[in-house]
C-alpha cells in the first residue's frame, strides 16, 4: 500500500526545502510552486496561504486551519497531549519525535475539537503535514476515533480535514490497524444519522486515502492538492510508463467521481457553514420518531 | 531434489545431496552404510529443527513467497466441498486477483473469499499476482453482504502483496474501495474469521480483513508496508529489506503479541508448501473452532465485538 516515496513538494513551513540551484530561496522567500514567483513567507499566512499571482494553494498548519473553520473562541481542543510511543522499539523514531514535537510544538500529527460554525457545532480534526508527513501512527488514529466516538455521543457532524503520506511505518501494523479502528468508528456515527465531510488537502495519499479520507458523505477537496492511494512514483515503477498530467490532482478525482467539490480555501467556511445548515435536521431521527410514538 | 530452494536452506540442501550419495554408493558397491545414513539423517532432522524453530523474519517472509506456498485455491479445495464461485462487482468488472463464493465446511454454508495467487506466467498473469483493483474489493463487499442476508460465516483468506498500484486502480478508487470495506464489515452480523495465509500486503490486505478473529499461518507476515518499501523510505536503500523485516514487527509470533491477529496457525516443518494437506487441516481446525465459538454470539454482539477487537489495538502515551 502506502509503497511511495516522499513527496517532492514544499510545504511552506518546513523552511528546509532550500533549493540550490536557487540562490534567492531562504528563510523568509521560496519560490511559488505553481507560477515560480518569489513569495514571502509572512506575507503568504495572512492570504492563508494563498499565492497571490496563481492562487497555488500551499499547506497550512492546523492550528490556522481551525481558525479558518471555527467560529472565534469557539474551539475547545480535545486529548492534546496525547503522544506516540515507540512500542516497536524502532530505531531513530524517538528522536524524530522529539525533533517534530519541538518544531511543531504539537504532541502529533492531528488536532482534534469541537466548536461551531456560525453557530452550528460540529467536530473537527486536522491533520498537520509537518509533523512527519502527517503519517498515521497510533496517535492520529486514537485522536480521531475519539473524535468521531464523542461526536456520536455529542450527536454532531465531524469534519475531518486530511493531509497525509500514508501510514507510520515505524508503528508497524498497529499503524495499519488505526485504518480499520477509524472506520468503525464512522460506522457507528453514520449508523446514528450523522453526516462526515472531508476537506482533502495537499497531500492525501495511502491508509488515510484507505479510510476516512474517502468515507465523507461529502468530499470537498482544496484546488490542485494530490490526493491518492499509492504514490505516483510507485505507480510509474509498476507500469512502467508516463502518468498522464493531472493524475491524482483534486481536479482528477473530481472528473473521475471521487471529490463532489473542489473548493477555493477563502470560500470554505461559508462551504461547511451551508453544508452543515442542509444536515441540521440529522441525527435527530430517533427522537422525532419516540416523540411521535 | 529440490525440496530447499531457499539460500538459508543450503546447509539442509548439501545435507541431502549427502545422503543421497552415500545411499547411492552403498547400492553400488554392496556396502553396508546403513548407519551412517541413519546418523546423517538424525542430524539432517536436528538442523532442520534448529533452523525452522529460529528463523528471522526475513527468512520467514522468504517462506511466506516461496513460489510452491499454498494458494487459496489450494484450502478451499481442501478444507471445503461445493464452492460456488460468484464473480463480479455488478459496477465495473470481475476481478481474478479476488475470488469469492459460497462452500460448505462439513456441510455448512460459508462464504469464502480470498485473494488468489497465480501459480505459472499466464495464471499469474490472470490473477494480476494477487493485487486486487477496486472492483476486487467492491465484490467481496457484494459478497460478504449476500452471506450476511444468508446467515453464512465469512472466511477471508488474505495473501497479496498489496492492492494494484496503478492508473486504473486510481481511477476506480482504490482507496475508496477498500476505506468502504473497512467501514461496512464493521456493519456484518455474521461472524468474520480471516486468515493471512502468505502475505499480508497492507490495505489490500486489511481490505477483506475485519474479522471477529484474524489468524495467520506460522510463517505468514502482515505489514502496512513491503520490508523493502519500508527499507527504501526510511533509508533510502531498498535492499535492506531484512532489516525493515526486523524493526517493522512482521511475524506472526511478533503480530501475536501486539494483538493484530488472535492465533498463529502451525505449518510443518519447513514451511506450508512441504505439505498441503497439513496446512489445510490445520487451517481447517483453526477456522472452525473460531466460528463455533462466535456463533454463539448475537448480531449485536457479534458487531460489538469486531468492534472492540480492532478498537484497542494501537499505543499512545
Amino acid at each position: 500500500m502506502p509503497i511511495f516515496g516522499k513527496p517532492k513538494f514544499a510545504s511552506i513551513s518546513t523552511s528546509k526545502t532550500k533549493s540550490k540551484t536557487d540562490k534567492k530561496a531562504s528563510k523568509d522567500w521560496f519560490k511559488c510552486k505553481g507560477c515560480s514567483s518569489m513569495l514571502e513567507r509572512k506575507a503568504l499566512v495572512e492570504l492563508l496561504n494563498i499565492c497571490p499571482k496563481c492562487e497555488y494553494h500551499f499547506p497550512m498548519t492546523a492550528h490556522d486551519r481551525i481558525e479558518l473553520l471555527m467560529d472565534k473562541k469557539s474551539f475547545k481542543e480535545i486529548d492534546k497531549d496525547l503522544c506516540s510511543k515507540n512500542v516497536l522499539g524502532f530505531e531513530g523514531y524517538d528522536e524524530t519525535l522529539e525533533a517534530k514535537k519541538k518544531s511543531t510544538e504539537l504532541s502529533d500529527a492531528v488536532v482534534c475539537g469541537f466548536g461551531t460554525i456560525d453557530k452550528q457545532a460540529y467536530g473537527i480534526a486536522v491533520m498537520d503535514f509537518r509533523f512527519m508527513g502527517a503519517s498515521m501512527g497510533s496517535v492520529v488514529g486514537e485522536k480521531i476515533t475519539r473524535l468521531i466516538e464523542e461526536s456520536t455521543k455529542r450527536n454532531v457532524p465531524a469534519l475531518l480535514v486530511t493531509a497525509s503520506g500514508g501510514a507510520r511505518m515505524q508503528e508497524g501494523s498497529l499503524s495499519l490497524m488505526q485504518m480499520a479502528k477509524s472506520s468503525a468508528a464512522l460506522a457507528r456515527h453514520s449508523e446514528k444519522g450523522l453526516p462526515m465531510f472531508c476537506l482533502l488537502t495537499h497531500p492525501t495519499y495511502g491508509g488515510v486515502t484507505a479510510s476516512y479520507a474517502s468515507l465523507g458523505d461529502v468530499i470537498i477537496a482544496e484546488p490542485k492538492a494530490m490526493i491518492g492511494f499509492a504514490g505516483a512514483r510507485v505507480i510509474e515503477a509498476t507500469i512502467k510508463a508516463e502518468l498522464p498530467d493531472d493524475f491524482q490532482t483534486s481536479e482528477f478525482l473530481e472528473k473521475h467521481g471521487l471529490v463532489d467539490r473542489i473548493i477555493d480555501r477563502r470560500e470554505l467556511r461559508k462551504e461547511f457553514s451551508l453544508l452543515l445548515e442542509f444536515f441540521k435536521n440529522a441525527g435527530t431521527k430517533e427522537k422525532s420518531t419516540a416523540a411521535e410514538a | 531434489m529440490d525440496a530447499f530452494s531457499l539460500d538459508f536452506e543450503k546447509p539442509l540442501q548439501e545435507l541431502q545431496d549427502k545422503i543421497a550419495k552415500m545411499e547411492s554408493f552403498s547400492k553400488e558397491n554392496g556396502v553396508d552404510m546403513a548407519a551412517q545414513v541413519a546418523e546423517l539423517n538424525k542430524e539432517l532432522e536436528d538442523k532442520k529443527n534448529e533452523l525452522f524453530e529460529n528463523l528471522t523474519p526475513w527468512q520467514r517472509v522468504t517462506l511466506a513467497r516461496h513460489p510452491k506456498r499454498p494458494y487459496a485455491l489450494d484450502y478451499i479445495e481442501r478444507i471445503a466441498t461445493d464452492f460456488m464461485e460468484l464473480k463480479g462487482d455488478r459496477r465495473y468488472g470481475n476481478d481474478e486477483a479476488i475470488i469469492g463464493g459460497f462452500a460448505k465446511i462439513d456441510g455448512e454454508p460459508v462464504m469464502i473469499l480470498a485473494h488468489q495467487k497465480g501459480r505459472d506466467l499466464k495464471e499469474r498473469n490472470k490473477r494480476n499476482f494477487g493485487m486486487a483493483h477496486p472492483e476486487g474489493y467492491r465484490k467481496a463487499l457484494r459478497l460478504m453482504q449476500l452471506a450476511d442476508k444468508a446467515n453464512a460465516p465469512v472466511i477471508c483468506i488474505i495473501d497479496t502483496p498489496g492492492a494494484y498500484p496503478g492508473v486504473a486502480s486510481e481511477e476506480r478508487h482504490i482507496g475508496e474501495a477498500i476505506a468502504v470495506n473497512l467501514r461496512e464489515m464493521f456493519n456484518l452480523t455474521v461472524p468474520v474469521v480471516c486468515i493471512v495465509i502468505g502475505e499480508g500486503g497492507s490495505g489490500g490486505a486489511l481490505g477483506i480483513g475485519i474479522g471477529n478473529s484474524v489468524m495467520i499461518m506460522e510463517n505468514a507476515y502482515y505489514s502496512v508496508i513491503s520490508p523493502e518499501g519500508c527499507a527504501g523510505i526510511i533509508w533510502k536503500d531498498g535492499s535492506r529489506g531484512p532489516e525493515a523485516a526486523e524493526a517493522m514487527k512482521i511475524t506472526s509470533n511478533d503480530l501475536l503479541k501486539l494483538g493484530v491477529v488472535d492465533e498463529v496457525i502451525k505449518e510443518p516443518l519447513g514451511g506450508a508448501h512441504i505439505d498441503y494437506d497439513v496446512a489445510a487441516t490445520n487451517l481447517k481446525a483453526a477456522v472452525k473452532s473460531h466460528i463455533s465459538e462466535l456463533s454463539k454470539l448475537s448480531d449485536d454482539e457479534l458487531k460489538n465485538q469486531r468492534y472492540e477487537r480492532f478498537r484497542k489495538l494501537g499505543e499512545t502515551a
